[in-house]
């Protein structure tokens, strides 16, 4: 009669994040004892990170790469999985679910963990085909599909949700417009401010929104064909993304008669209204309280899983938690209050425009309530600890808002714990629930070095990325490694960062490819498409006129000396060297646009004239009629200089001071040819008032009266940097050596594919300084390596291959039938 | 099952270069068709044609037994023409066999090539 059975049977309804954990905080503290586990899921897989679903969705991430357990696992563990079989009912008189299958099963402990789903908004032509939630893997999928197919999305939605949607489709080429019912984006994370900073950015990024937008009705016949809105305006698009908000999924809760509100009721235990059934995730209701971010839901697993483990005393309670955006390059942080709501509620903030940066701290009764950081979100987990430890902030609070470090000098103490001082058990990454003692044994054990291994190892800081420094810090305490020194690896072959090659190339004199794999233990015989074209590149620049370029490593443009255009033709642009040109060299682009029926014939952005629409089999020809006239190759197609822009300077302008179209050619004359780590573009102009765009380019030449400005690292593309001021010297010689010089710098330190912007903004413009000016016998020395470099460089590839070389490129191969 | 198939011959394996492609006089219902040489010489026949935007897959880069279209970095597996996920599609791949020191890729015969 007093017999417990050996082991209780847990029926879990949901395969999803919540419920997995749980089991998993059991398995834990019982080691799959005292259990025996049977898992329904409605999806057809295996339990996975939902919340990576937006990497997927951008293509930074595959399927495979976001499984939390494989079916090893469940295998492994006795758990018992039925997967693509969702629950139709729950019986708790006896104690039985039973699931769409007609598969019966009867619990002594139940668990519900079935999530949330999307809200619809109650419009027409949701059941179009072309019309998709963003919840699960079928999702994406569908968005995937559709992308390649198709051109023109709608996002419904601009929260978290609709947002990273929309910058994933457009990540996969397709025009994407976010539909948004209220007056700024992410209203529920974001004040306004950081709202409509949040529009700017992505606005620029090509997203297009609609704010304020009712959406009244979905049209299409066969399928979505477009979005209508309440004020009459009309969207076209293929795919139409609803992310208005999901519900709490309590349909079989309510029909087994449990107490439900928003959610399904549960006390501080995770117990429902019956004492054997459990629930924990998106489907539950805590105090009033429903959730949609994981970090709550984890302490929910820990305690469900300590009560089914027979501890009373594990109870959950809410705590601050704060959210990211995962859009790379946009940084957003909300936690807590975004306003001051209370009387006795102040705000703090700060704002630069010019910088795009926002800060907000709402404080209530001298602590800190909430925290909205648009730009630079460095600060984010500290405002969050000060949030969740109440911490009195009145002695500093004139410097809070500049985050710890500035706080810090004024107190002379650490303000709030940090990675080193908090507990072991303390949750470190949000995200996937991995705390300090983890992460710290996963690093002593397993000799791990850098914050990629920590991530791979441990999943810490994998996902939304806001733990980063976090890990970082521990990295450093455990091991005594500081991650900010170590490079990205250069791709997925290797774990090896671009600074450690190219150092070994030069060390170690690894001459070919393939040594440098063997020894940094590549995974791939011979690499991908990211990092072969890099090797090559570090090859060449390490050993010139030794190491022989492999064509078969260069992505298409530089292997065929043309740009590919959408349809598989290609464009010719010649050199006008310094923006000058001929008639004679504009006769022979007339002529060999007429005779190749060339389509179009335009005026670059870089001073010539670029002619598109070339077959390919026509390339060698047409650069021989072009070569008769004096015209060589451009390279507007390589990581190479492209061209040296100037203005007519004082040989013809009343403003000039120098002749800088004189000493624009003279400095093309000394790069063109070059490889380099991406493109290079130069330009000179006459005068401050700088018709030549110099300040924005990749080295620039100011003229004054008294000589010349050299200004380095500025770009005009995707984010546009100014240059910082190198040096101003007085002869025409001493540009040439600075500019060779700062090129083999460029050449010889920035990784593969990094512009010199984002090169100098790593670096900083003291370093290059130190390296050209303090260290002028180092400046001489570059010099004489660039010009030694160029020797082997500066012959036309045109001309090779009009005269026939590479011949294989340019021509099909003759088939005949056997 | 198989349906019929008529081999073309496109001669010696050198014409190709070492984790290179090219493309051929021939097309399949007037679409490009390529052959490709991997690291370790294997062959592979592809229509040559990214399943995501048309891009030519001859003039991507190859690597192990797939090749990156040079459009928007998708790859495609040379041996079934399927892409590697997350992305989803397929190009249609052709049989290549050696003969007699040729490379001789085999046509489905209903669907007619035009040479
Ligand atoms: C032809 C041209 C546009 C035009 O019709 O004027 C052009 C065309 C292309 N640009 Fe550009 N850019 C052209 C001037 C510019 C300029 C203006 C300038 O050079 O003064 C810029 C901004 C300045 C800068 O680079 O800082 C510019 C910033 C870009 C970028 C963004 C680079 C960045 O660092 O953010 C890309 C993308 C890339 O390189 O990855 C790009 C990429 C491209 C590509 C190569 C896109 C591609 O991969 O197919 C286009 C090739 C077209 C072709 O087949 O010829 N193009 N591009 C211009 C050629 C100049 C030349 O004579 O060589
Ligand atoms: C695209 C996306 C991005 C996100 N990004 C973040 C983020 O950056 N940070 C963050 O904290 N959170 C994020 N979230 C939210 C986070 O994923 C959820 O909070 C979390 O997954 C909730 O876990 P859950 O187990 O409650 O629900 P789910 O993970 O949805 O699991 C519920 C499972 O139960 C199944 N199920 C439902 N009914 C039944 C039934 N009757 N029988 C059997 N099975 C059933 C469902 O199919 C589902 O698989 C994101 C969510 C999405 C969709
Ligand atoms: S030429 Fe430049 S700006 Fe114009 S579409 Fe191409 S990459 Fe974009
Ligand atoms: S066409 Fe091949 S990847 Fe886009």
């Amino acid at each position: 009669m007093n017999m417990h059975p050996i082991s209780q049977r847990l029926v879990v309804i949901g395969n999803g994040m919540a419920a997995m954990r749980t089991v998993e905080e059991l398995l834990k503290i019982s080691g799959g004892l005292g259990h025996r586990v049977t898992v329904f899921g409605a999806e057809p897989y295996v339990n996975y990170n939902r919340i990576l679903l937006s990497s997927v969705l951008a293509g930074d991430k595959s399927t495979d790469e976001i499984v939390i357990n494989s079916r090893e696992w469940y295998g492994d563990n006795n758990i018992e999985l039925f997967t693509g079989d969702p629950v139709v009912s729950i019986d708790c008189a006896s104690r039985t679910v039973v699931a769409q299958s007609g598969r019966l099963v009867s619990y002594d402990r139940l668990l519900i963990a079935t999530g949330s789903r999307p809200l619809a908004p109650p419009i027409p032509g949701l059941s179009l085909p072309g019309v998709c939630a963003f919840r699960d893997i079928a999702d994406v999928q569908k968005m995937i599909a559709s992308s390649g197919m198709h051109r023109r999305a709608v996002v419904i939605g601009g929260g978290l949700l609709g947002l990273e949607a929309a910058w994933g489709l457009k990540r996969r080429g397709m025009s994407v417009a976010v539909v948004h019912l209220m007056p700024t984006l992410m209203e529920r994370q974001l004040d306004a401010s950081a709202g409509q900073l949040l529009q700017r950015d992505l606005d620029r990024r090509g997203i297009a929104f609609f704010i304020n937008g009712q959406t009244e009705e979905i049209i299409g016949n066969e399928r979505a064909e477009g979005v209508v809105l309440a004020d009459g305006r009309e969207i076209p698009a293929d795919l139409v993304v609803l992310a208005v908000g999901i519900r709490p999924n309590i349909d079989l809760a309510r029909q087994a008669g449990l107490e439900i509100n928003r959610g399904i009721v549960v006390t501080d235990d995770v117990r429902t209204s019956d004492p054997d059934i459990f629930s924990v995730g998106e489907c539950v209701e805590h105090r009033g309280q429903v959730f949609g971010l994981v970090a709550p839901i984890w302490d929910q697993a820990k305690t469900c899983a300590a009560q089914l483990a027979g501890d009373p005393s594990s109870v959950f309670t809410s705590r601050a938690i704060s959210t990211r955006l995962k859009i790379t390059g946009i940084d957003v942080f909300s936690a807590g209050a975004l306003m001051a709501a209370e009387a006795s509620d102040e705000e703090i903030t700060l704002r630069d425009d010019n910088r795009g940066i926002y800060k907000k701290v709402v404080l209530r009764e001298n602590k800190v309530a909430g925290a909205v950081l648009y730009g630079e979100v460095s600060e984010g987990n500290w405002y969050l600890q000060l949030m969740q430890d109440g911490t009195d902030i009145s002695v500093f609070r004139d410097r809070l808002i500049f985050g710890r470090g500035f706080a810090e000098q004024a107190t002379g103490e650490r303000i709030g714990s940090d990675a080193g001082s908090l507990p072991d058990d303390a949750q470190i990454c949000g995200c996937n629930g991995v705390s300090k003692s983890t992460i710290i044994c996963a690093i002593r054990d397993k000799k791990l070095a850098s914050l990629e291994e920590v991530r791979a190892h441990t999943k810490a800081s994998a996902s939304c990325g806001q733990c980063t420094d976090l890990v970082k810090s521990l990295l450093s305490q455990t091991a005594g490694i500081d991650d900010d020194a170590k490079t990205p690896p250069v791709c997925g072959c290797t774990g090896a960062g671009h600074d450690e090659i190219r150092r070994a190339i030069l060390e170690r004199g690894l001459k070919t490819m393939d040594a440098v794999r063997q020894v940094f233990h590549w995974k791939k015989p011979d690499g991908c498409h990211k990092c072969r074209p890099a090797l090559n590149y570090y090859l060449l620049c390490a050993w010139p006129g030794e190491y022989r370029d492999d064509a078969q490593s260069r992505f298409v443009n530089e292997r065929v000396h043309a740009n590919i255009q959408k349809d598989g033709t290609y464009s010719v642009v010649p050199r006008m060297w310094g923006g000058l040109t001929t008639p004679g060299e504009l006769r022979a682009i007339a002529d060999v646009a007429e005779k190749f029926s060339i389509p179009t014939v335009k005026v670059t952005g870089g001073q010539r004239i670029d002619l598109l629409g070339v077959k390919k089999d026509h390339l060698p020809d047409v650069w021989r009629d072009l070569n008769k006239a004096g015209l060589v190759s451009g390279h507007a197609y390589g990581k190479a200089l492209r061209t040296v822009k100037t203005c007519v300077g004082s040989e013809w302008c009343r403003f000039g001071t120098q002749d800088s179209t004189g000493l624009g050619v003279k400095l093309e004359k000394l790069c063109w040819g070059a490889w380099t780590p991406h493109k290079v573009k130069l330009a000179v102009s006459g005068c401050p008032r700088n018709c030549a765009e110099a300040t924005i380019k990749d080295l620039g030449v100011v003229c004054v009266d008294a000589g010349y400005d050299i200004v380095v690292g500025g770009n005009g593309g995707v984010t546009v940097r100014v240059t910082d001021h190198l040096v101003r010297v007085s002869r025409e010689e001493e540009v040439l050596e600075y500019a060779g010089a700062f090129l083999q710098l460029y050449r010889e330190e920035a990784w593969y594919l990094e512009r010199t912007a984002p090169w100098i903004a790593r670096v900083g413009i003291a370093y290059v300084k130190q390296r050209l000016i303090e260290d002028a016998d180092g400046r001489r020395q570059l010099y004489a390596r660039f010009l030694h470099a160029q020797s082997f460089v500066q012959s036309d590839p045109w001309a090779a291959r009009a005269a026939g070389a590479e011949k294989h490129e340019y021509s099909t191969l003759m088939a005949e039938p056997v | 099952m198989s349906s019929a198939v008529e081999w073309i011959n496109i001669g010696s394996i050198d014409e190709i270069p070492l984790r290179g492609a090219r493309r051929l006089c021939v097309t399949l219902n007037g679409r490009p068709l390529a052959i490709f040489r991997t690291g370790d010489d294997r062959l592979f026949a592809l229509v040559d044609v990214c399943p995501h935007k048309k891009g030519p897959l001859s003039e991507g880069i190859i690597s192990g037994t797939t090749v990156t279209c040079p459009l928007h970095n998708w790859n495609i597996r040379l041996d079934d023409g399927k892409a590697v996920g997350p992305d989803e599609g397929d190009t249609m791949s052709l049989p290549v066999k050696i003969a007699g020191g040729d490379v001789l890729v085999g046509l489905p015969v209903e669907t007619g090539a035009s040479v």
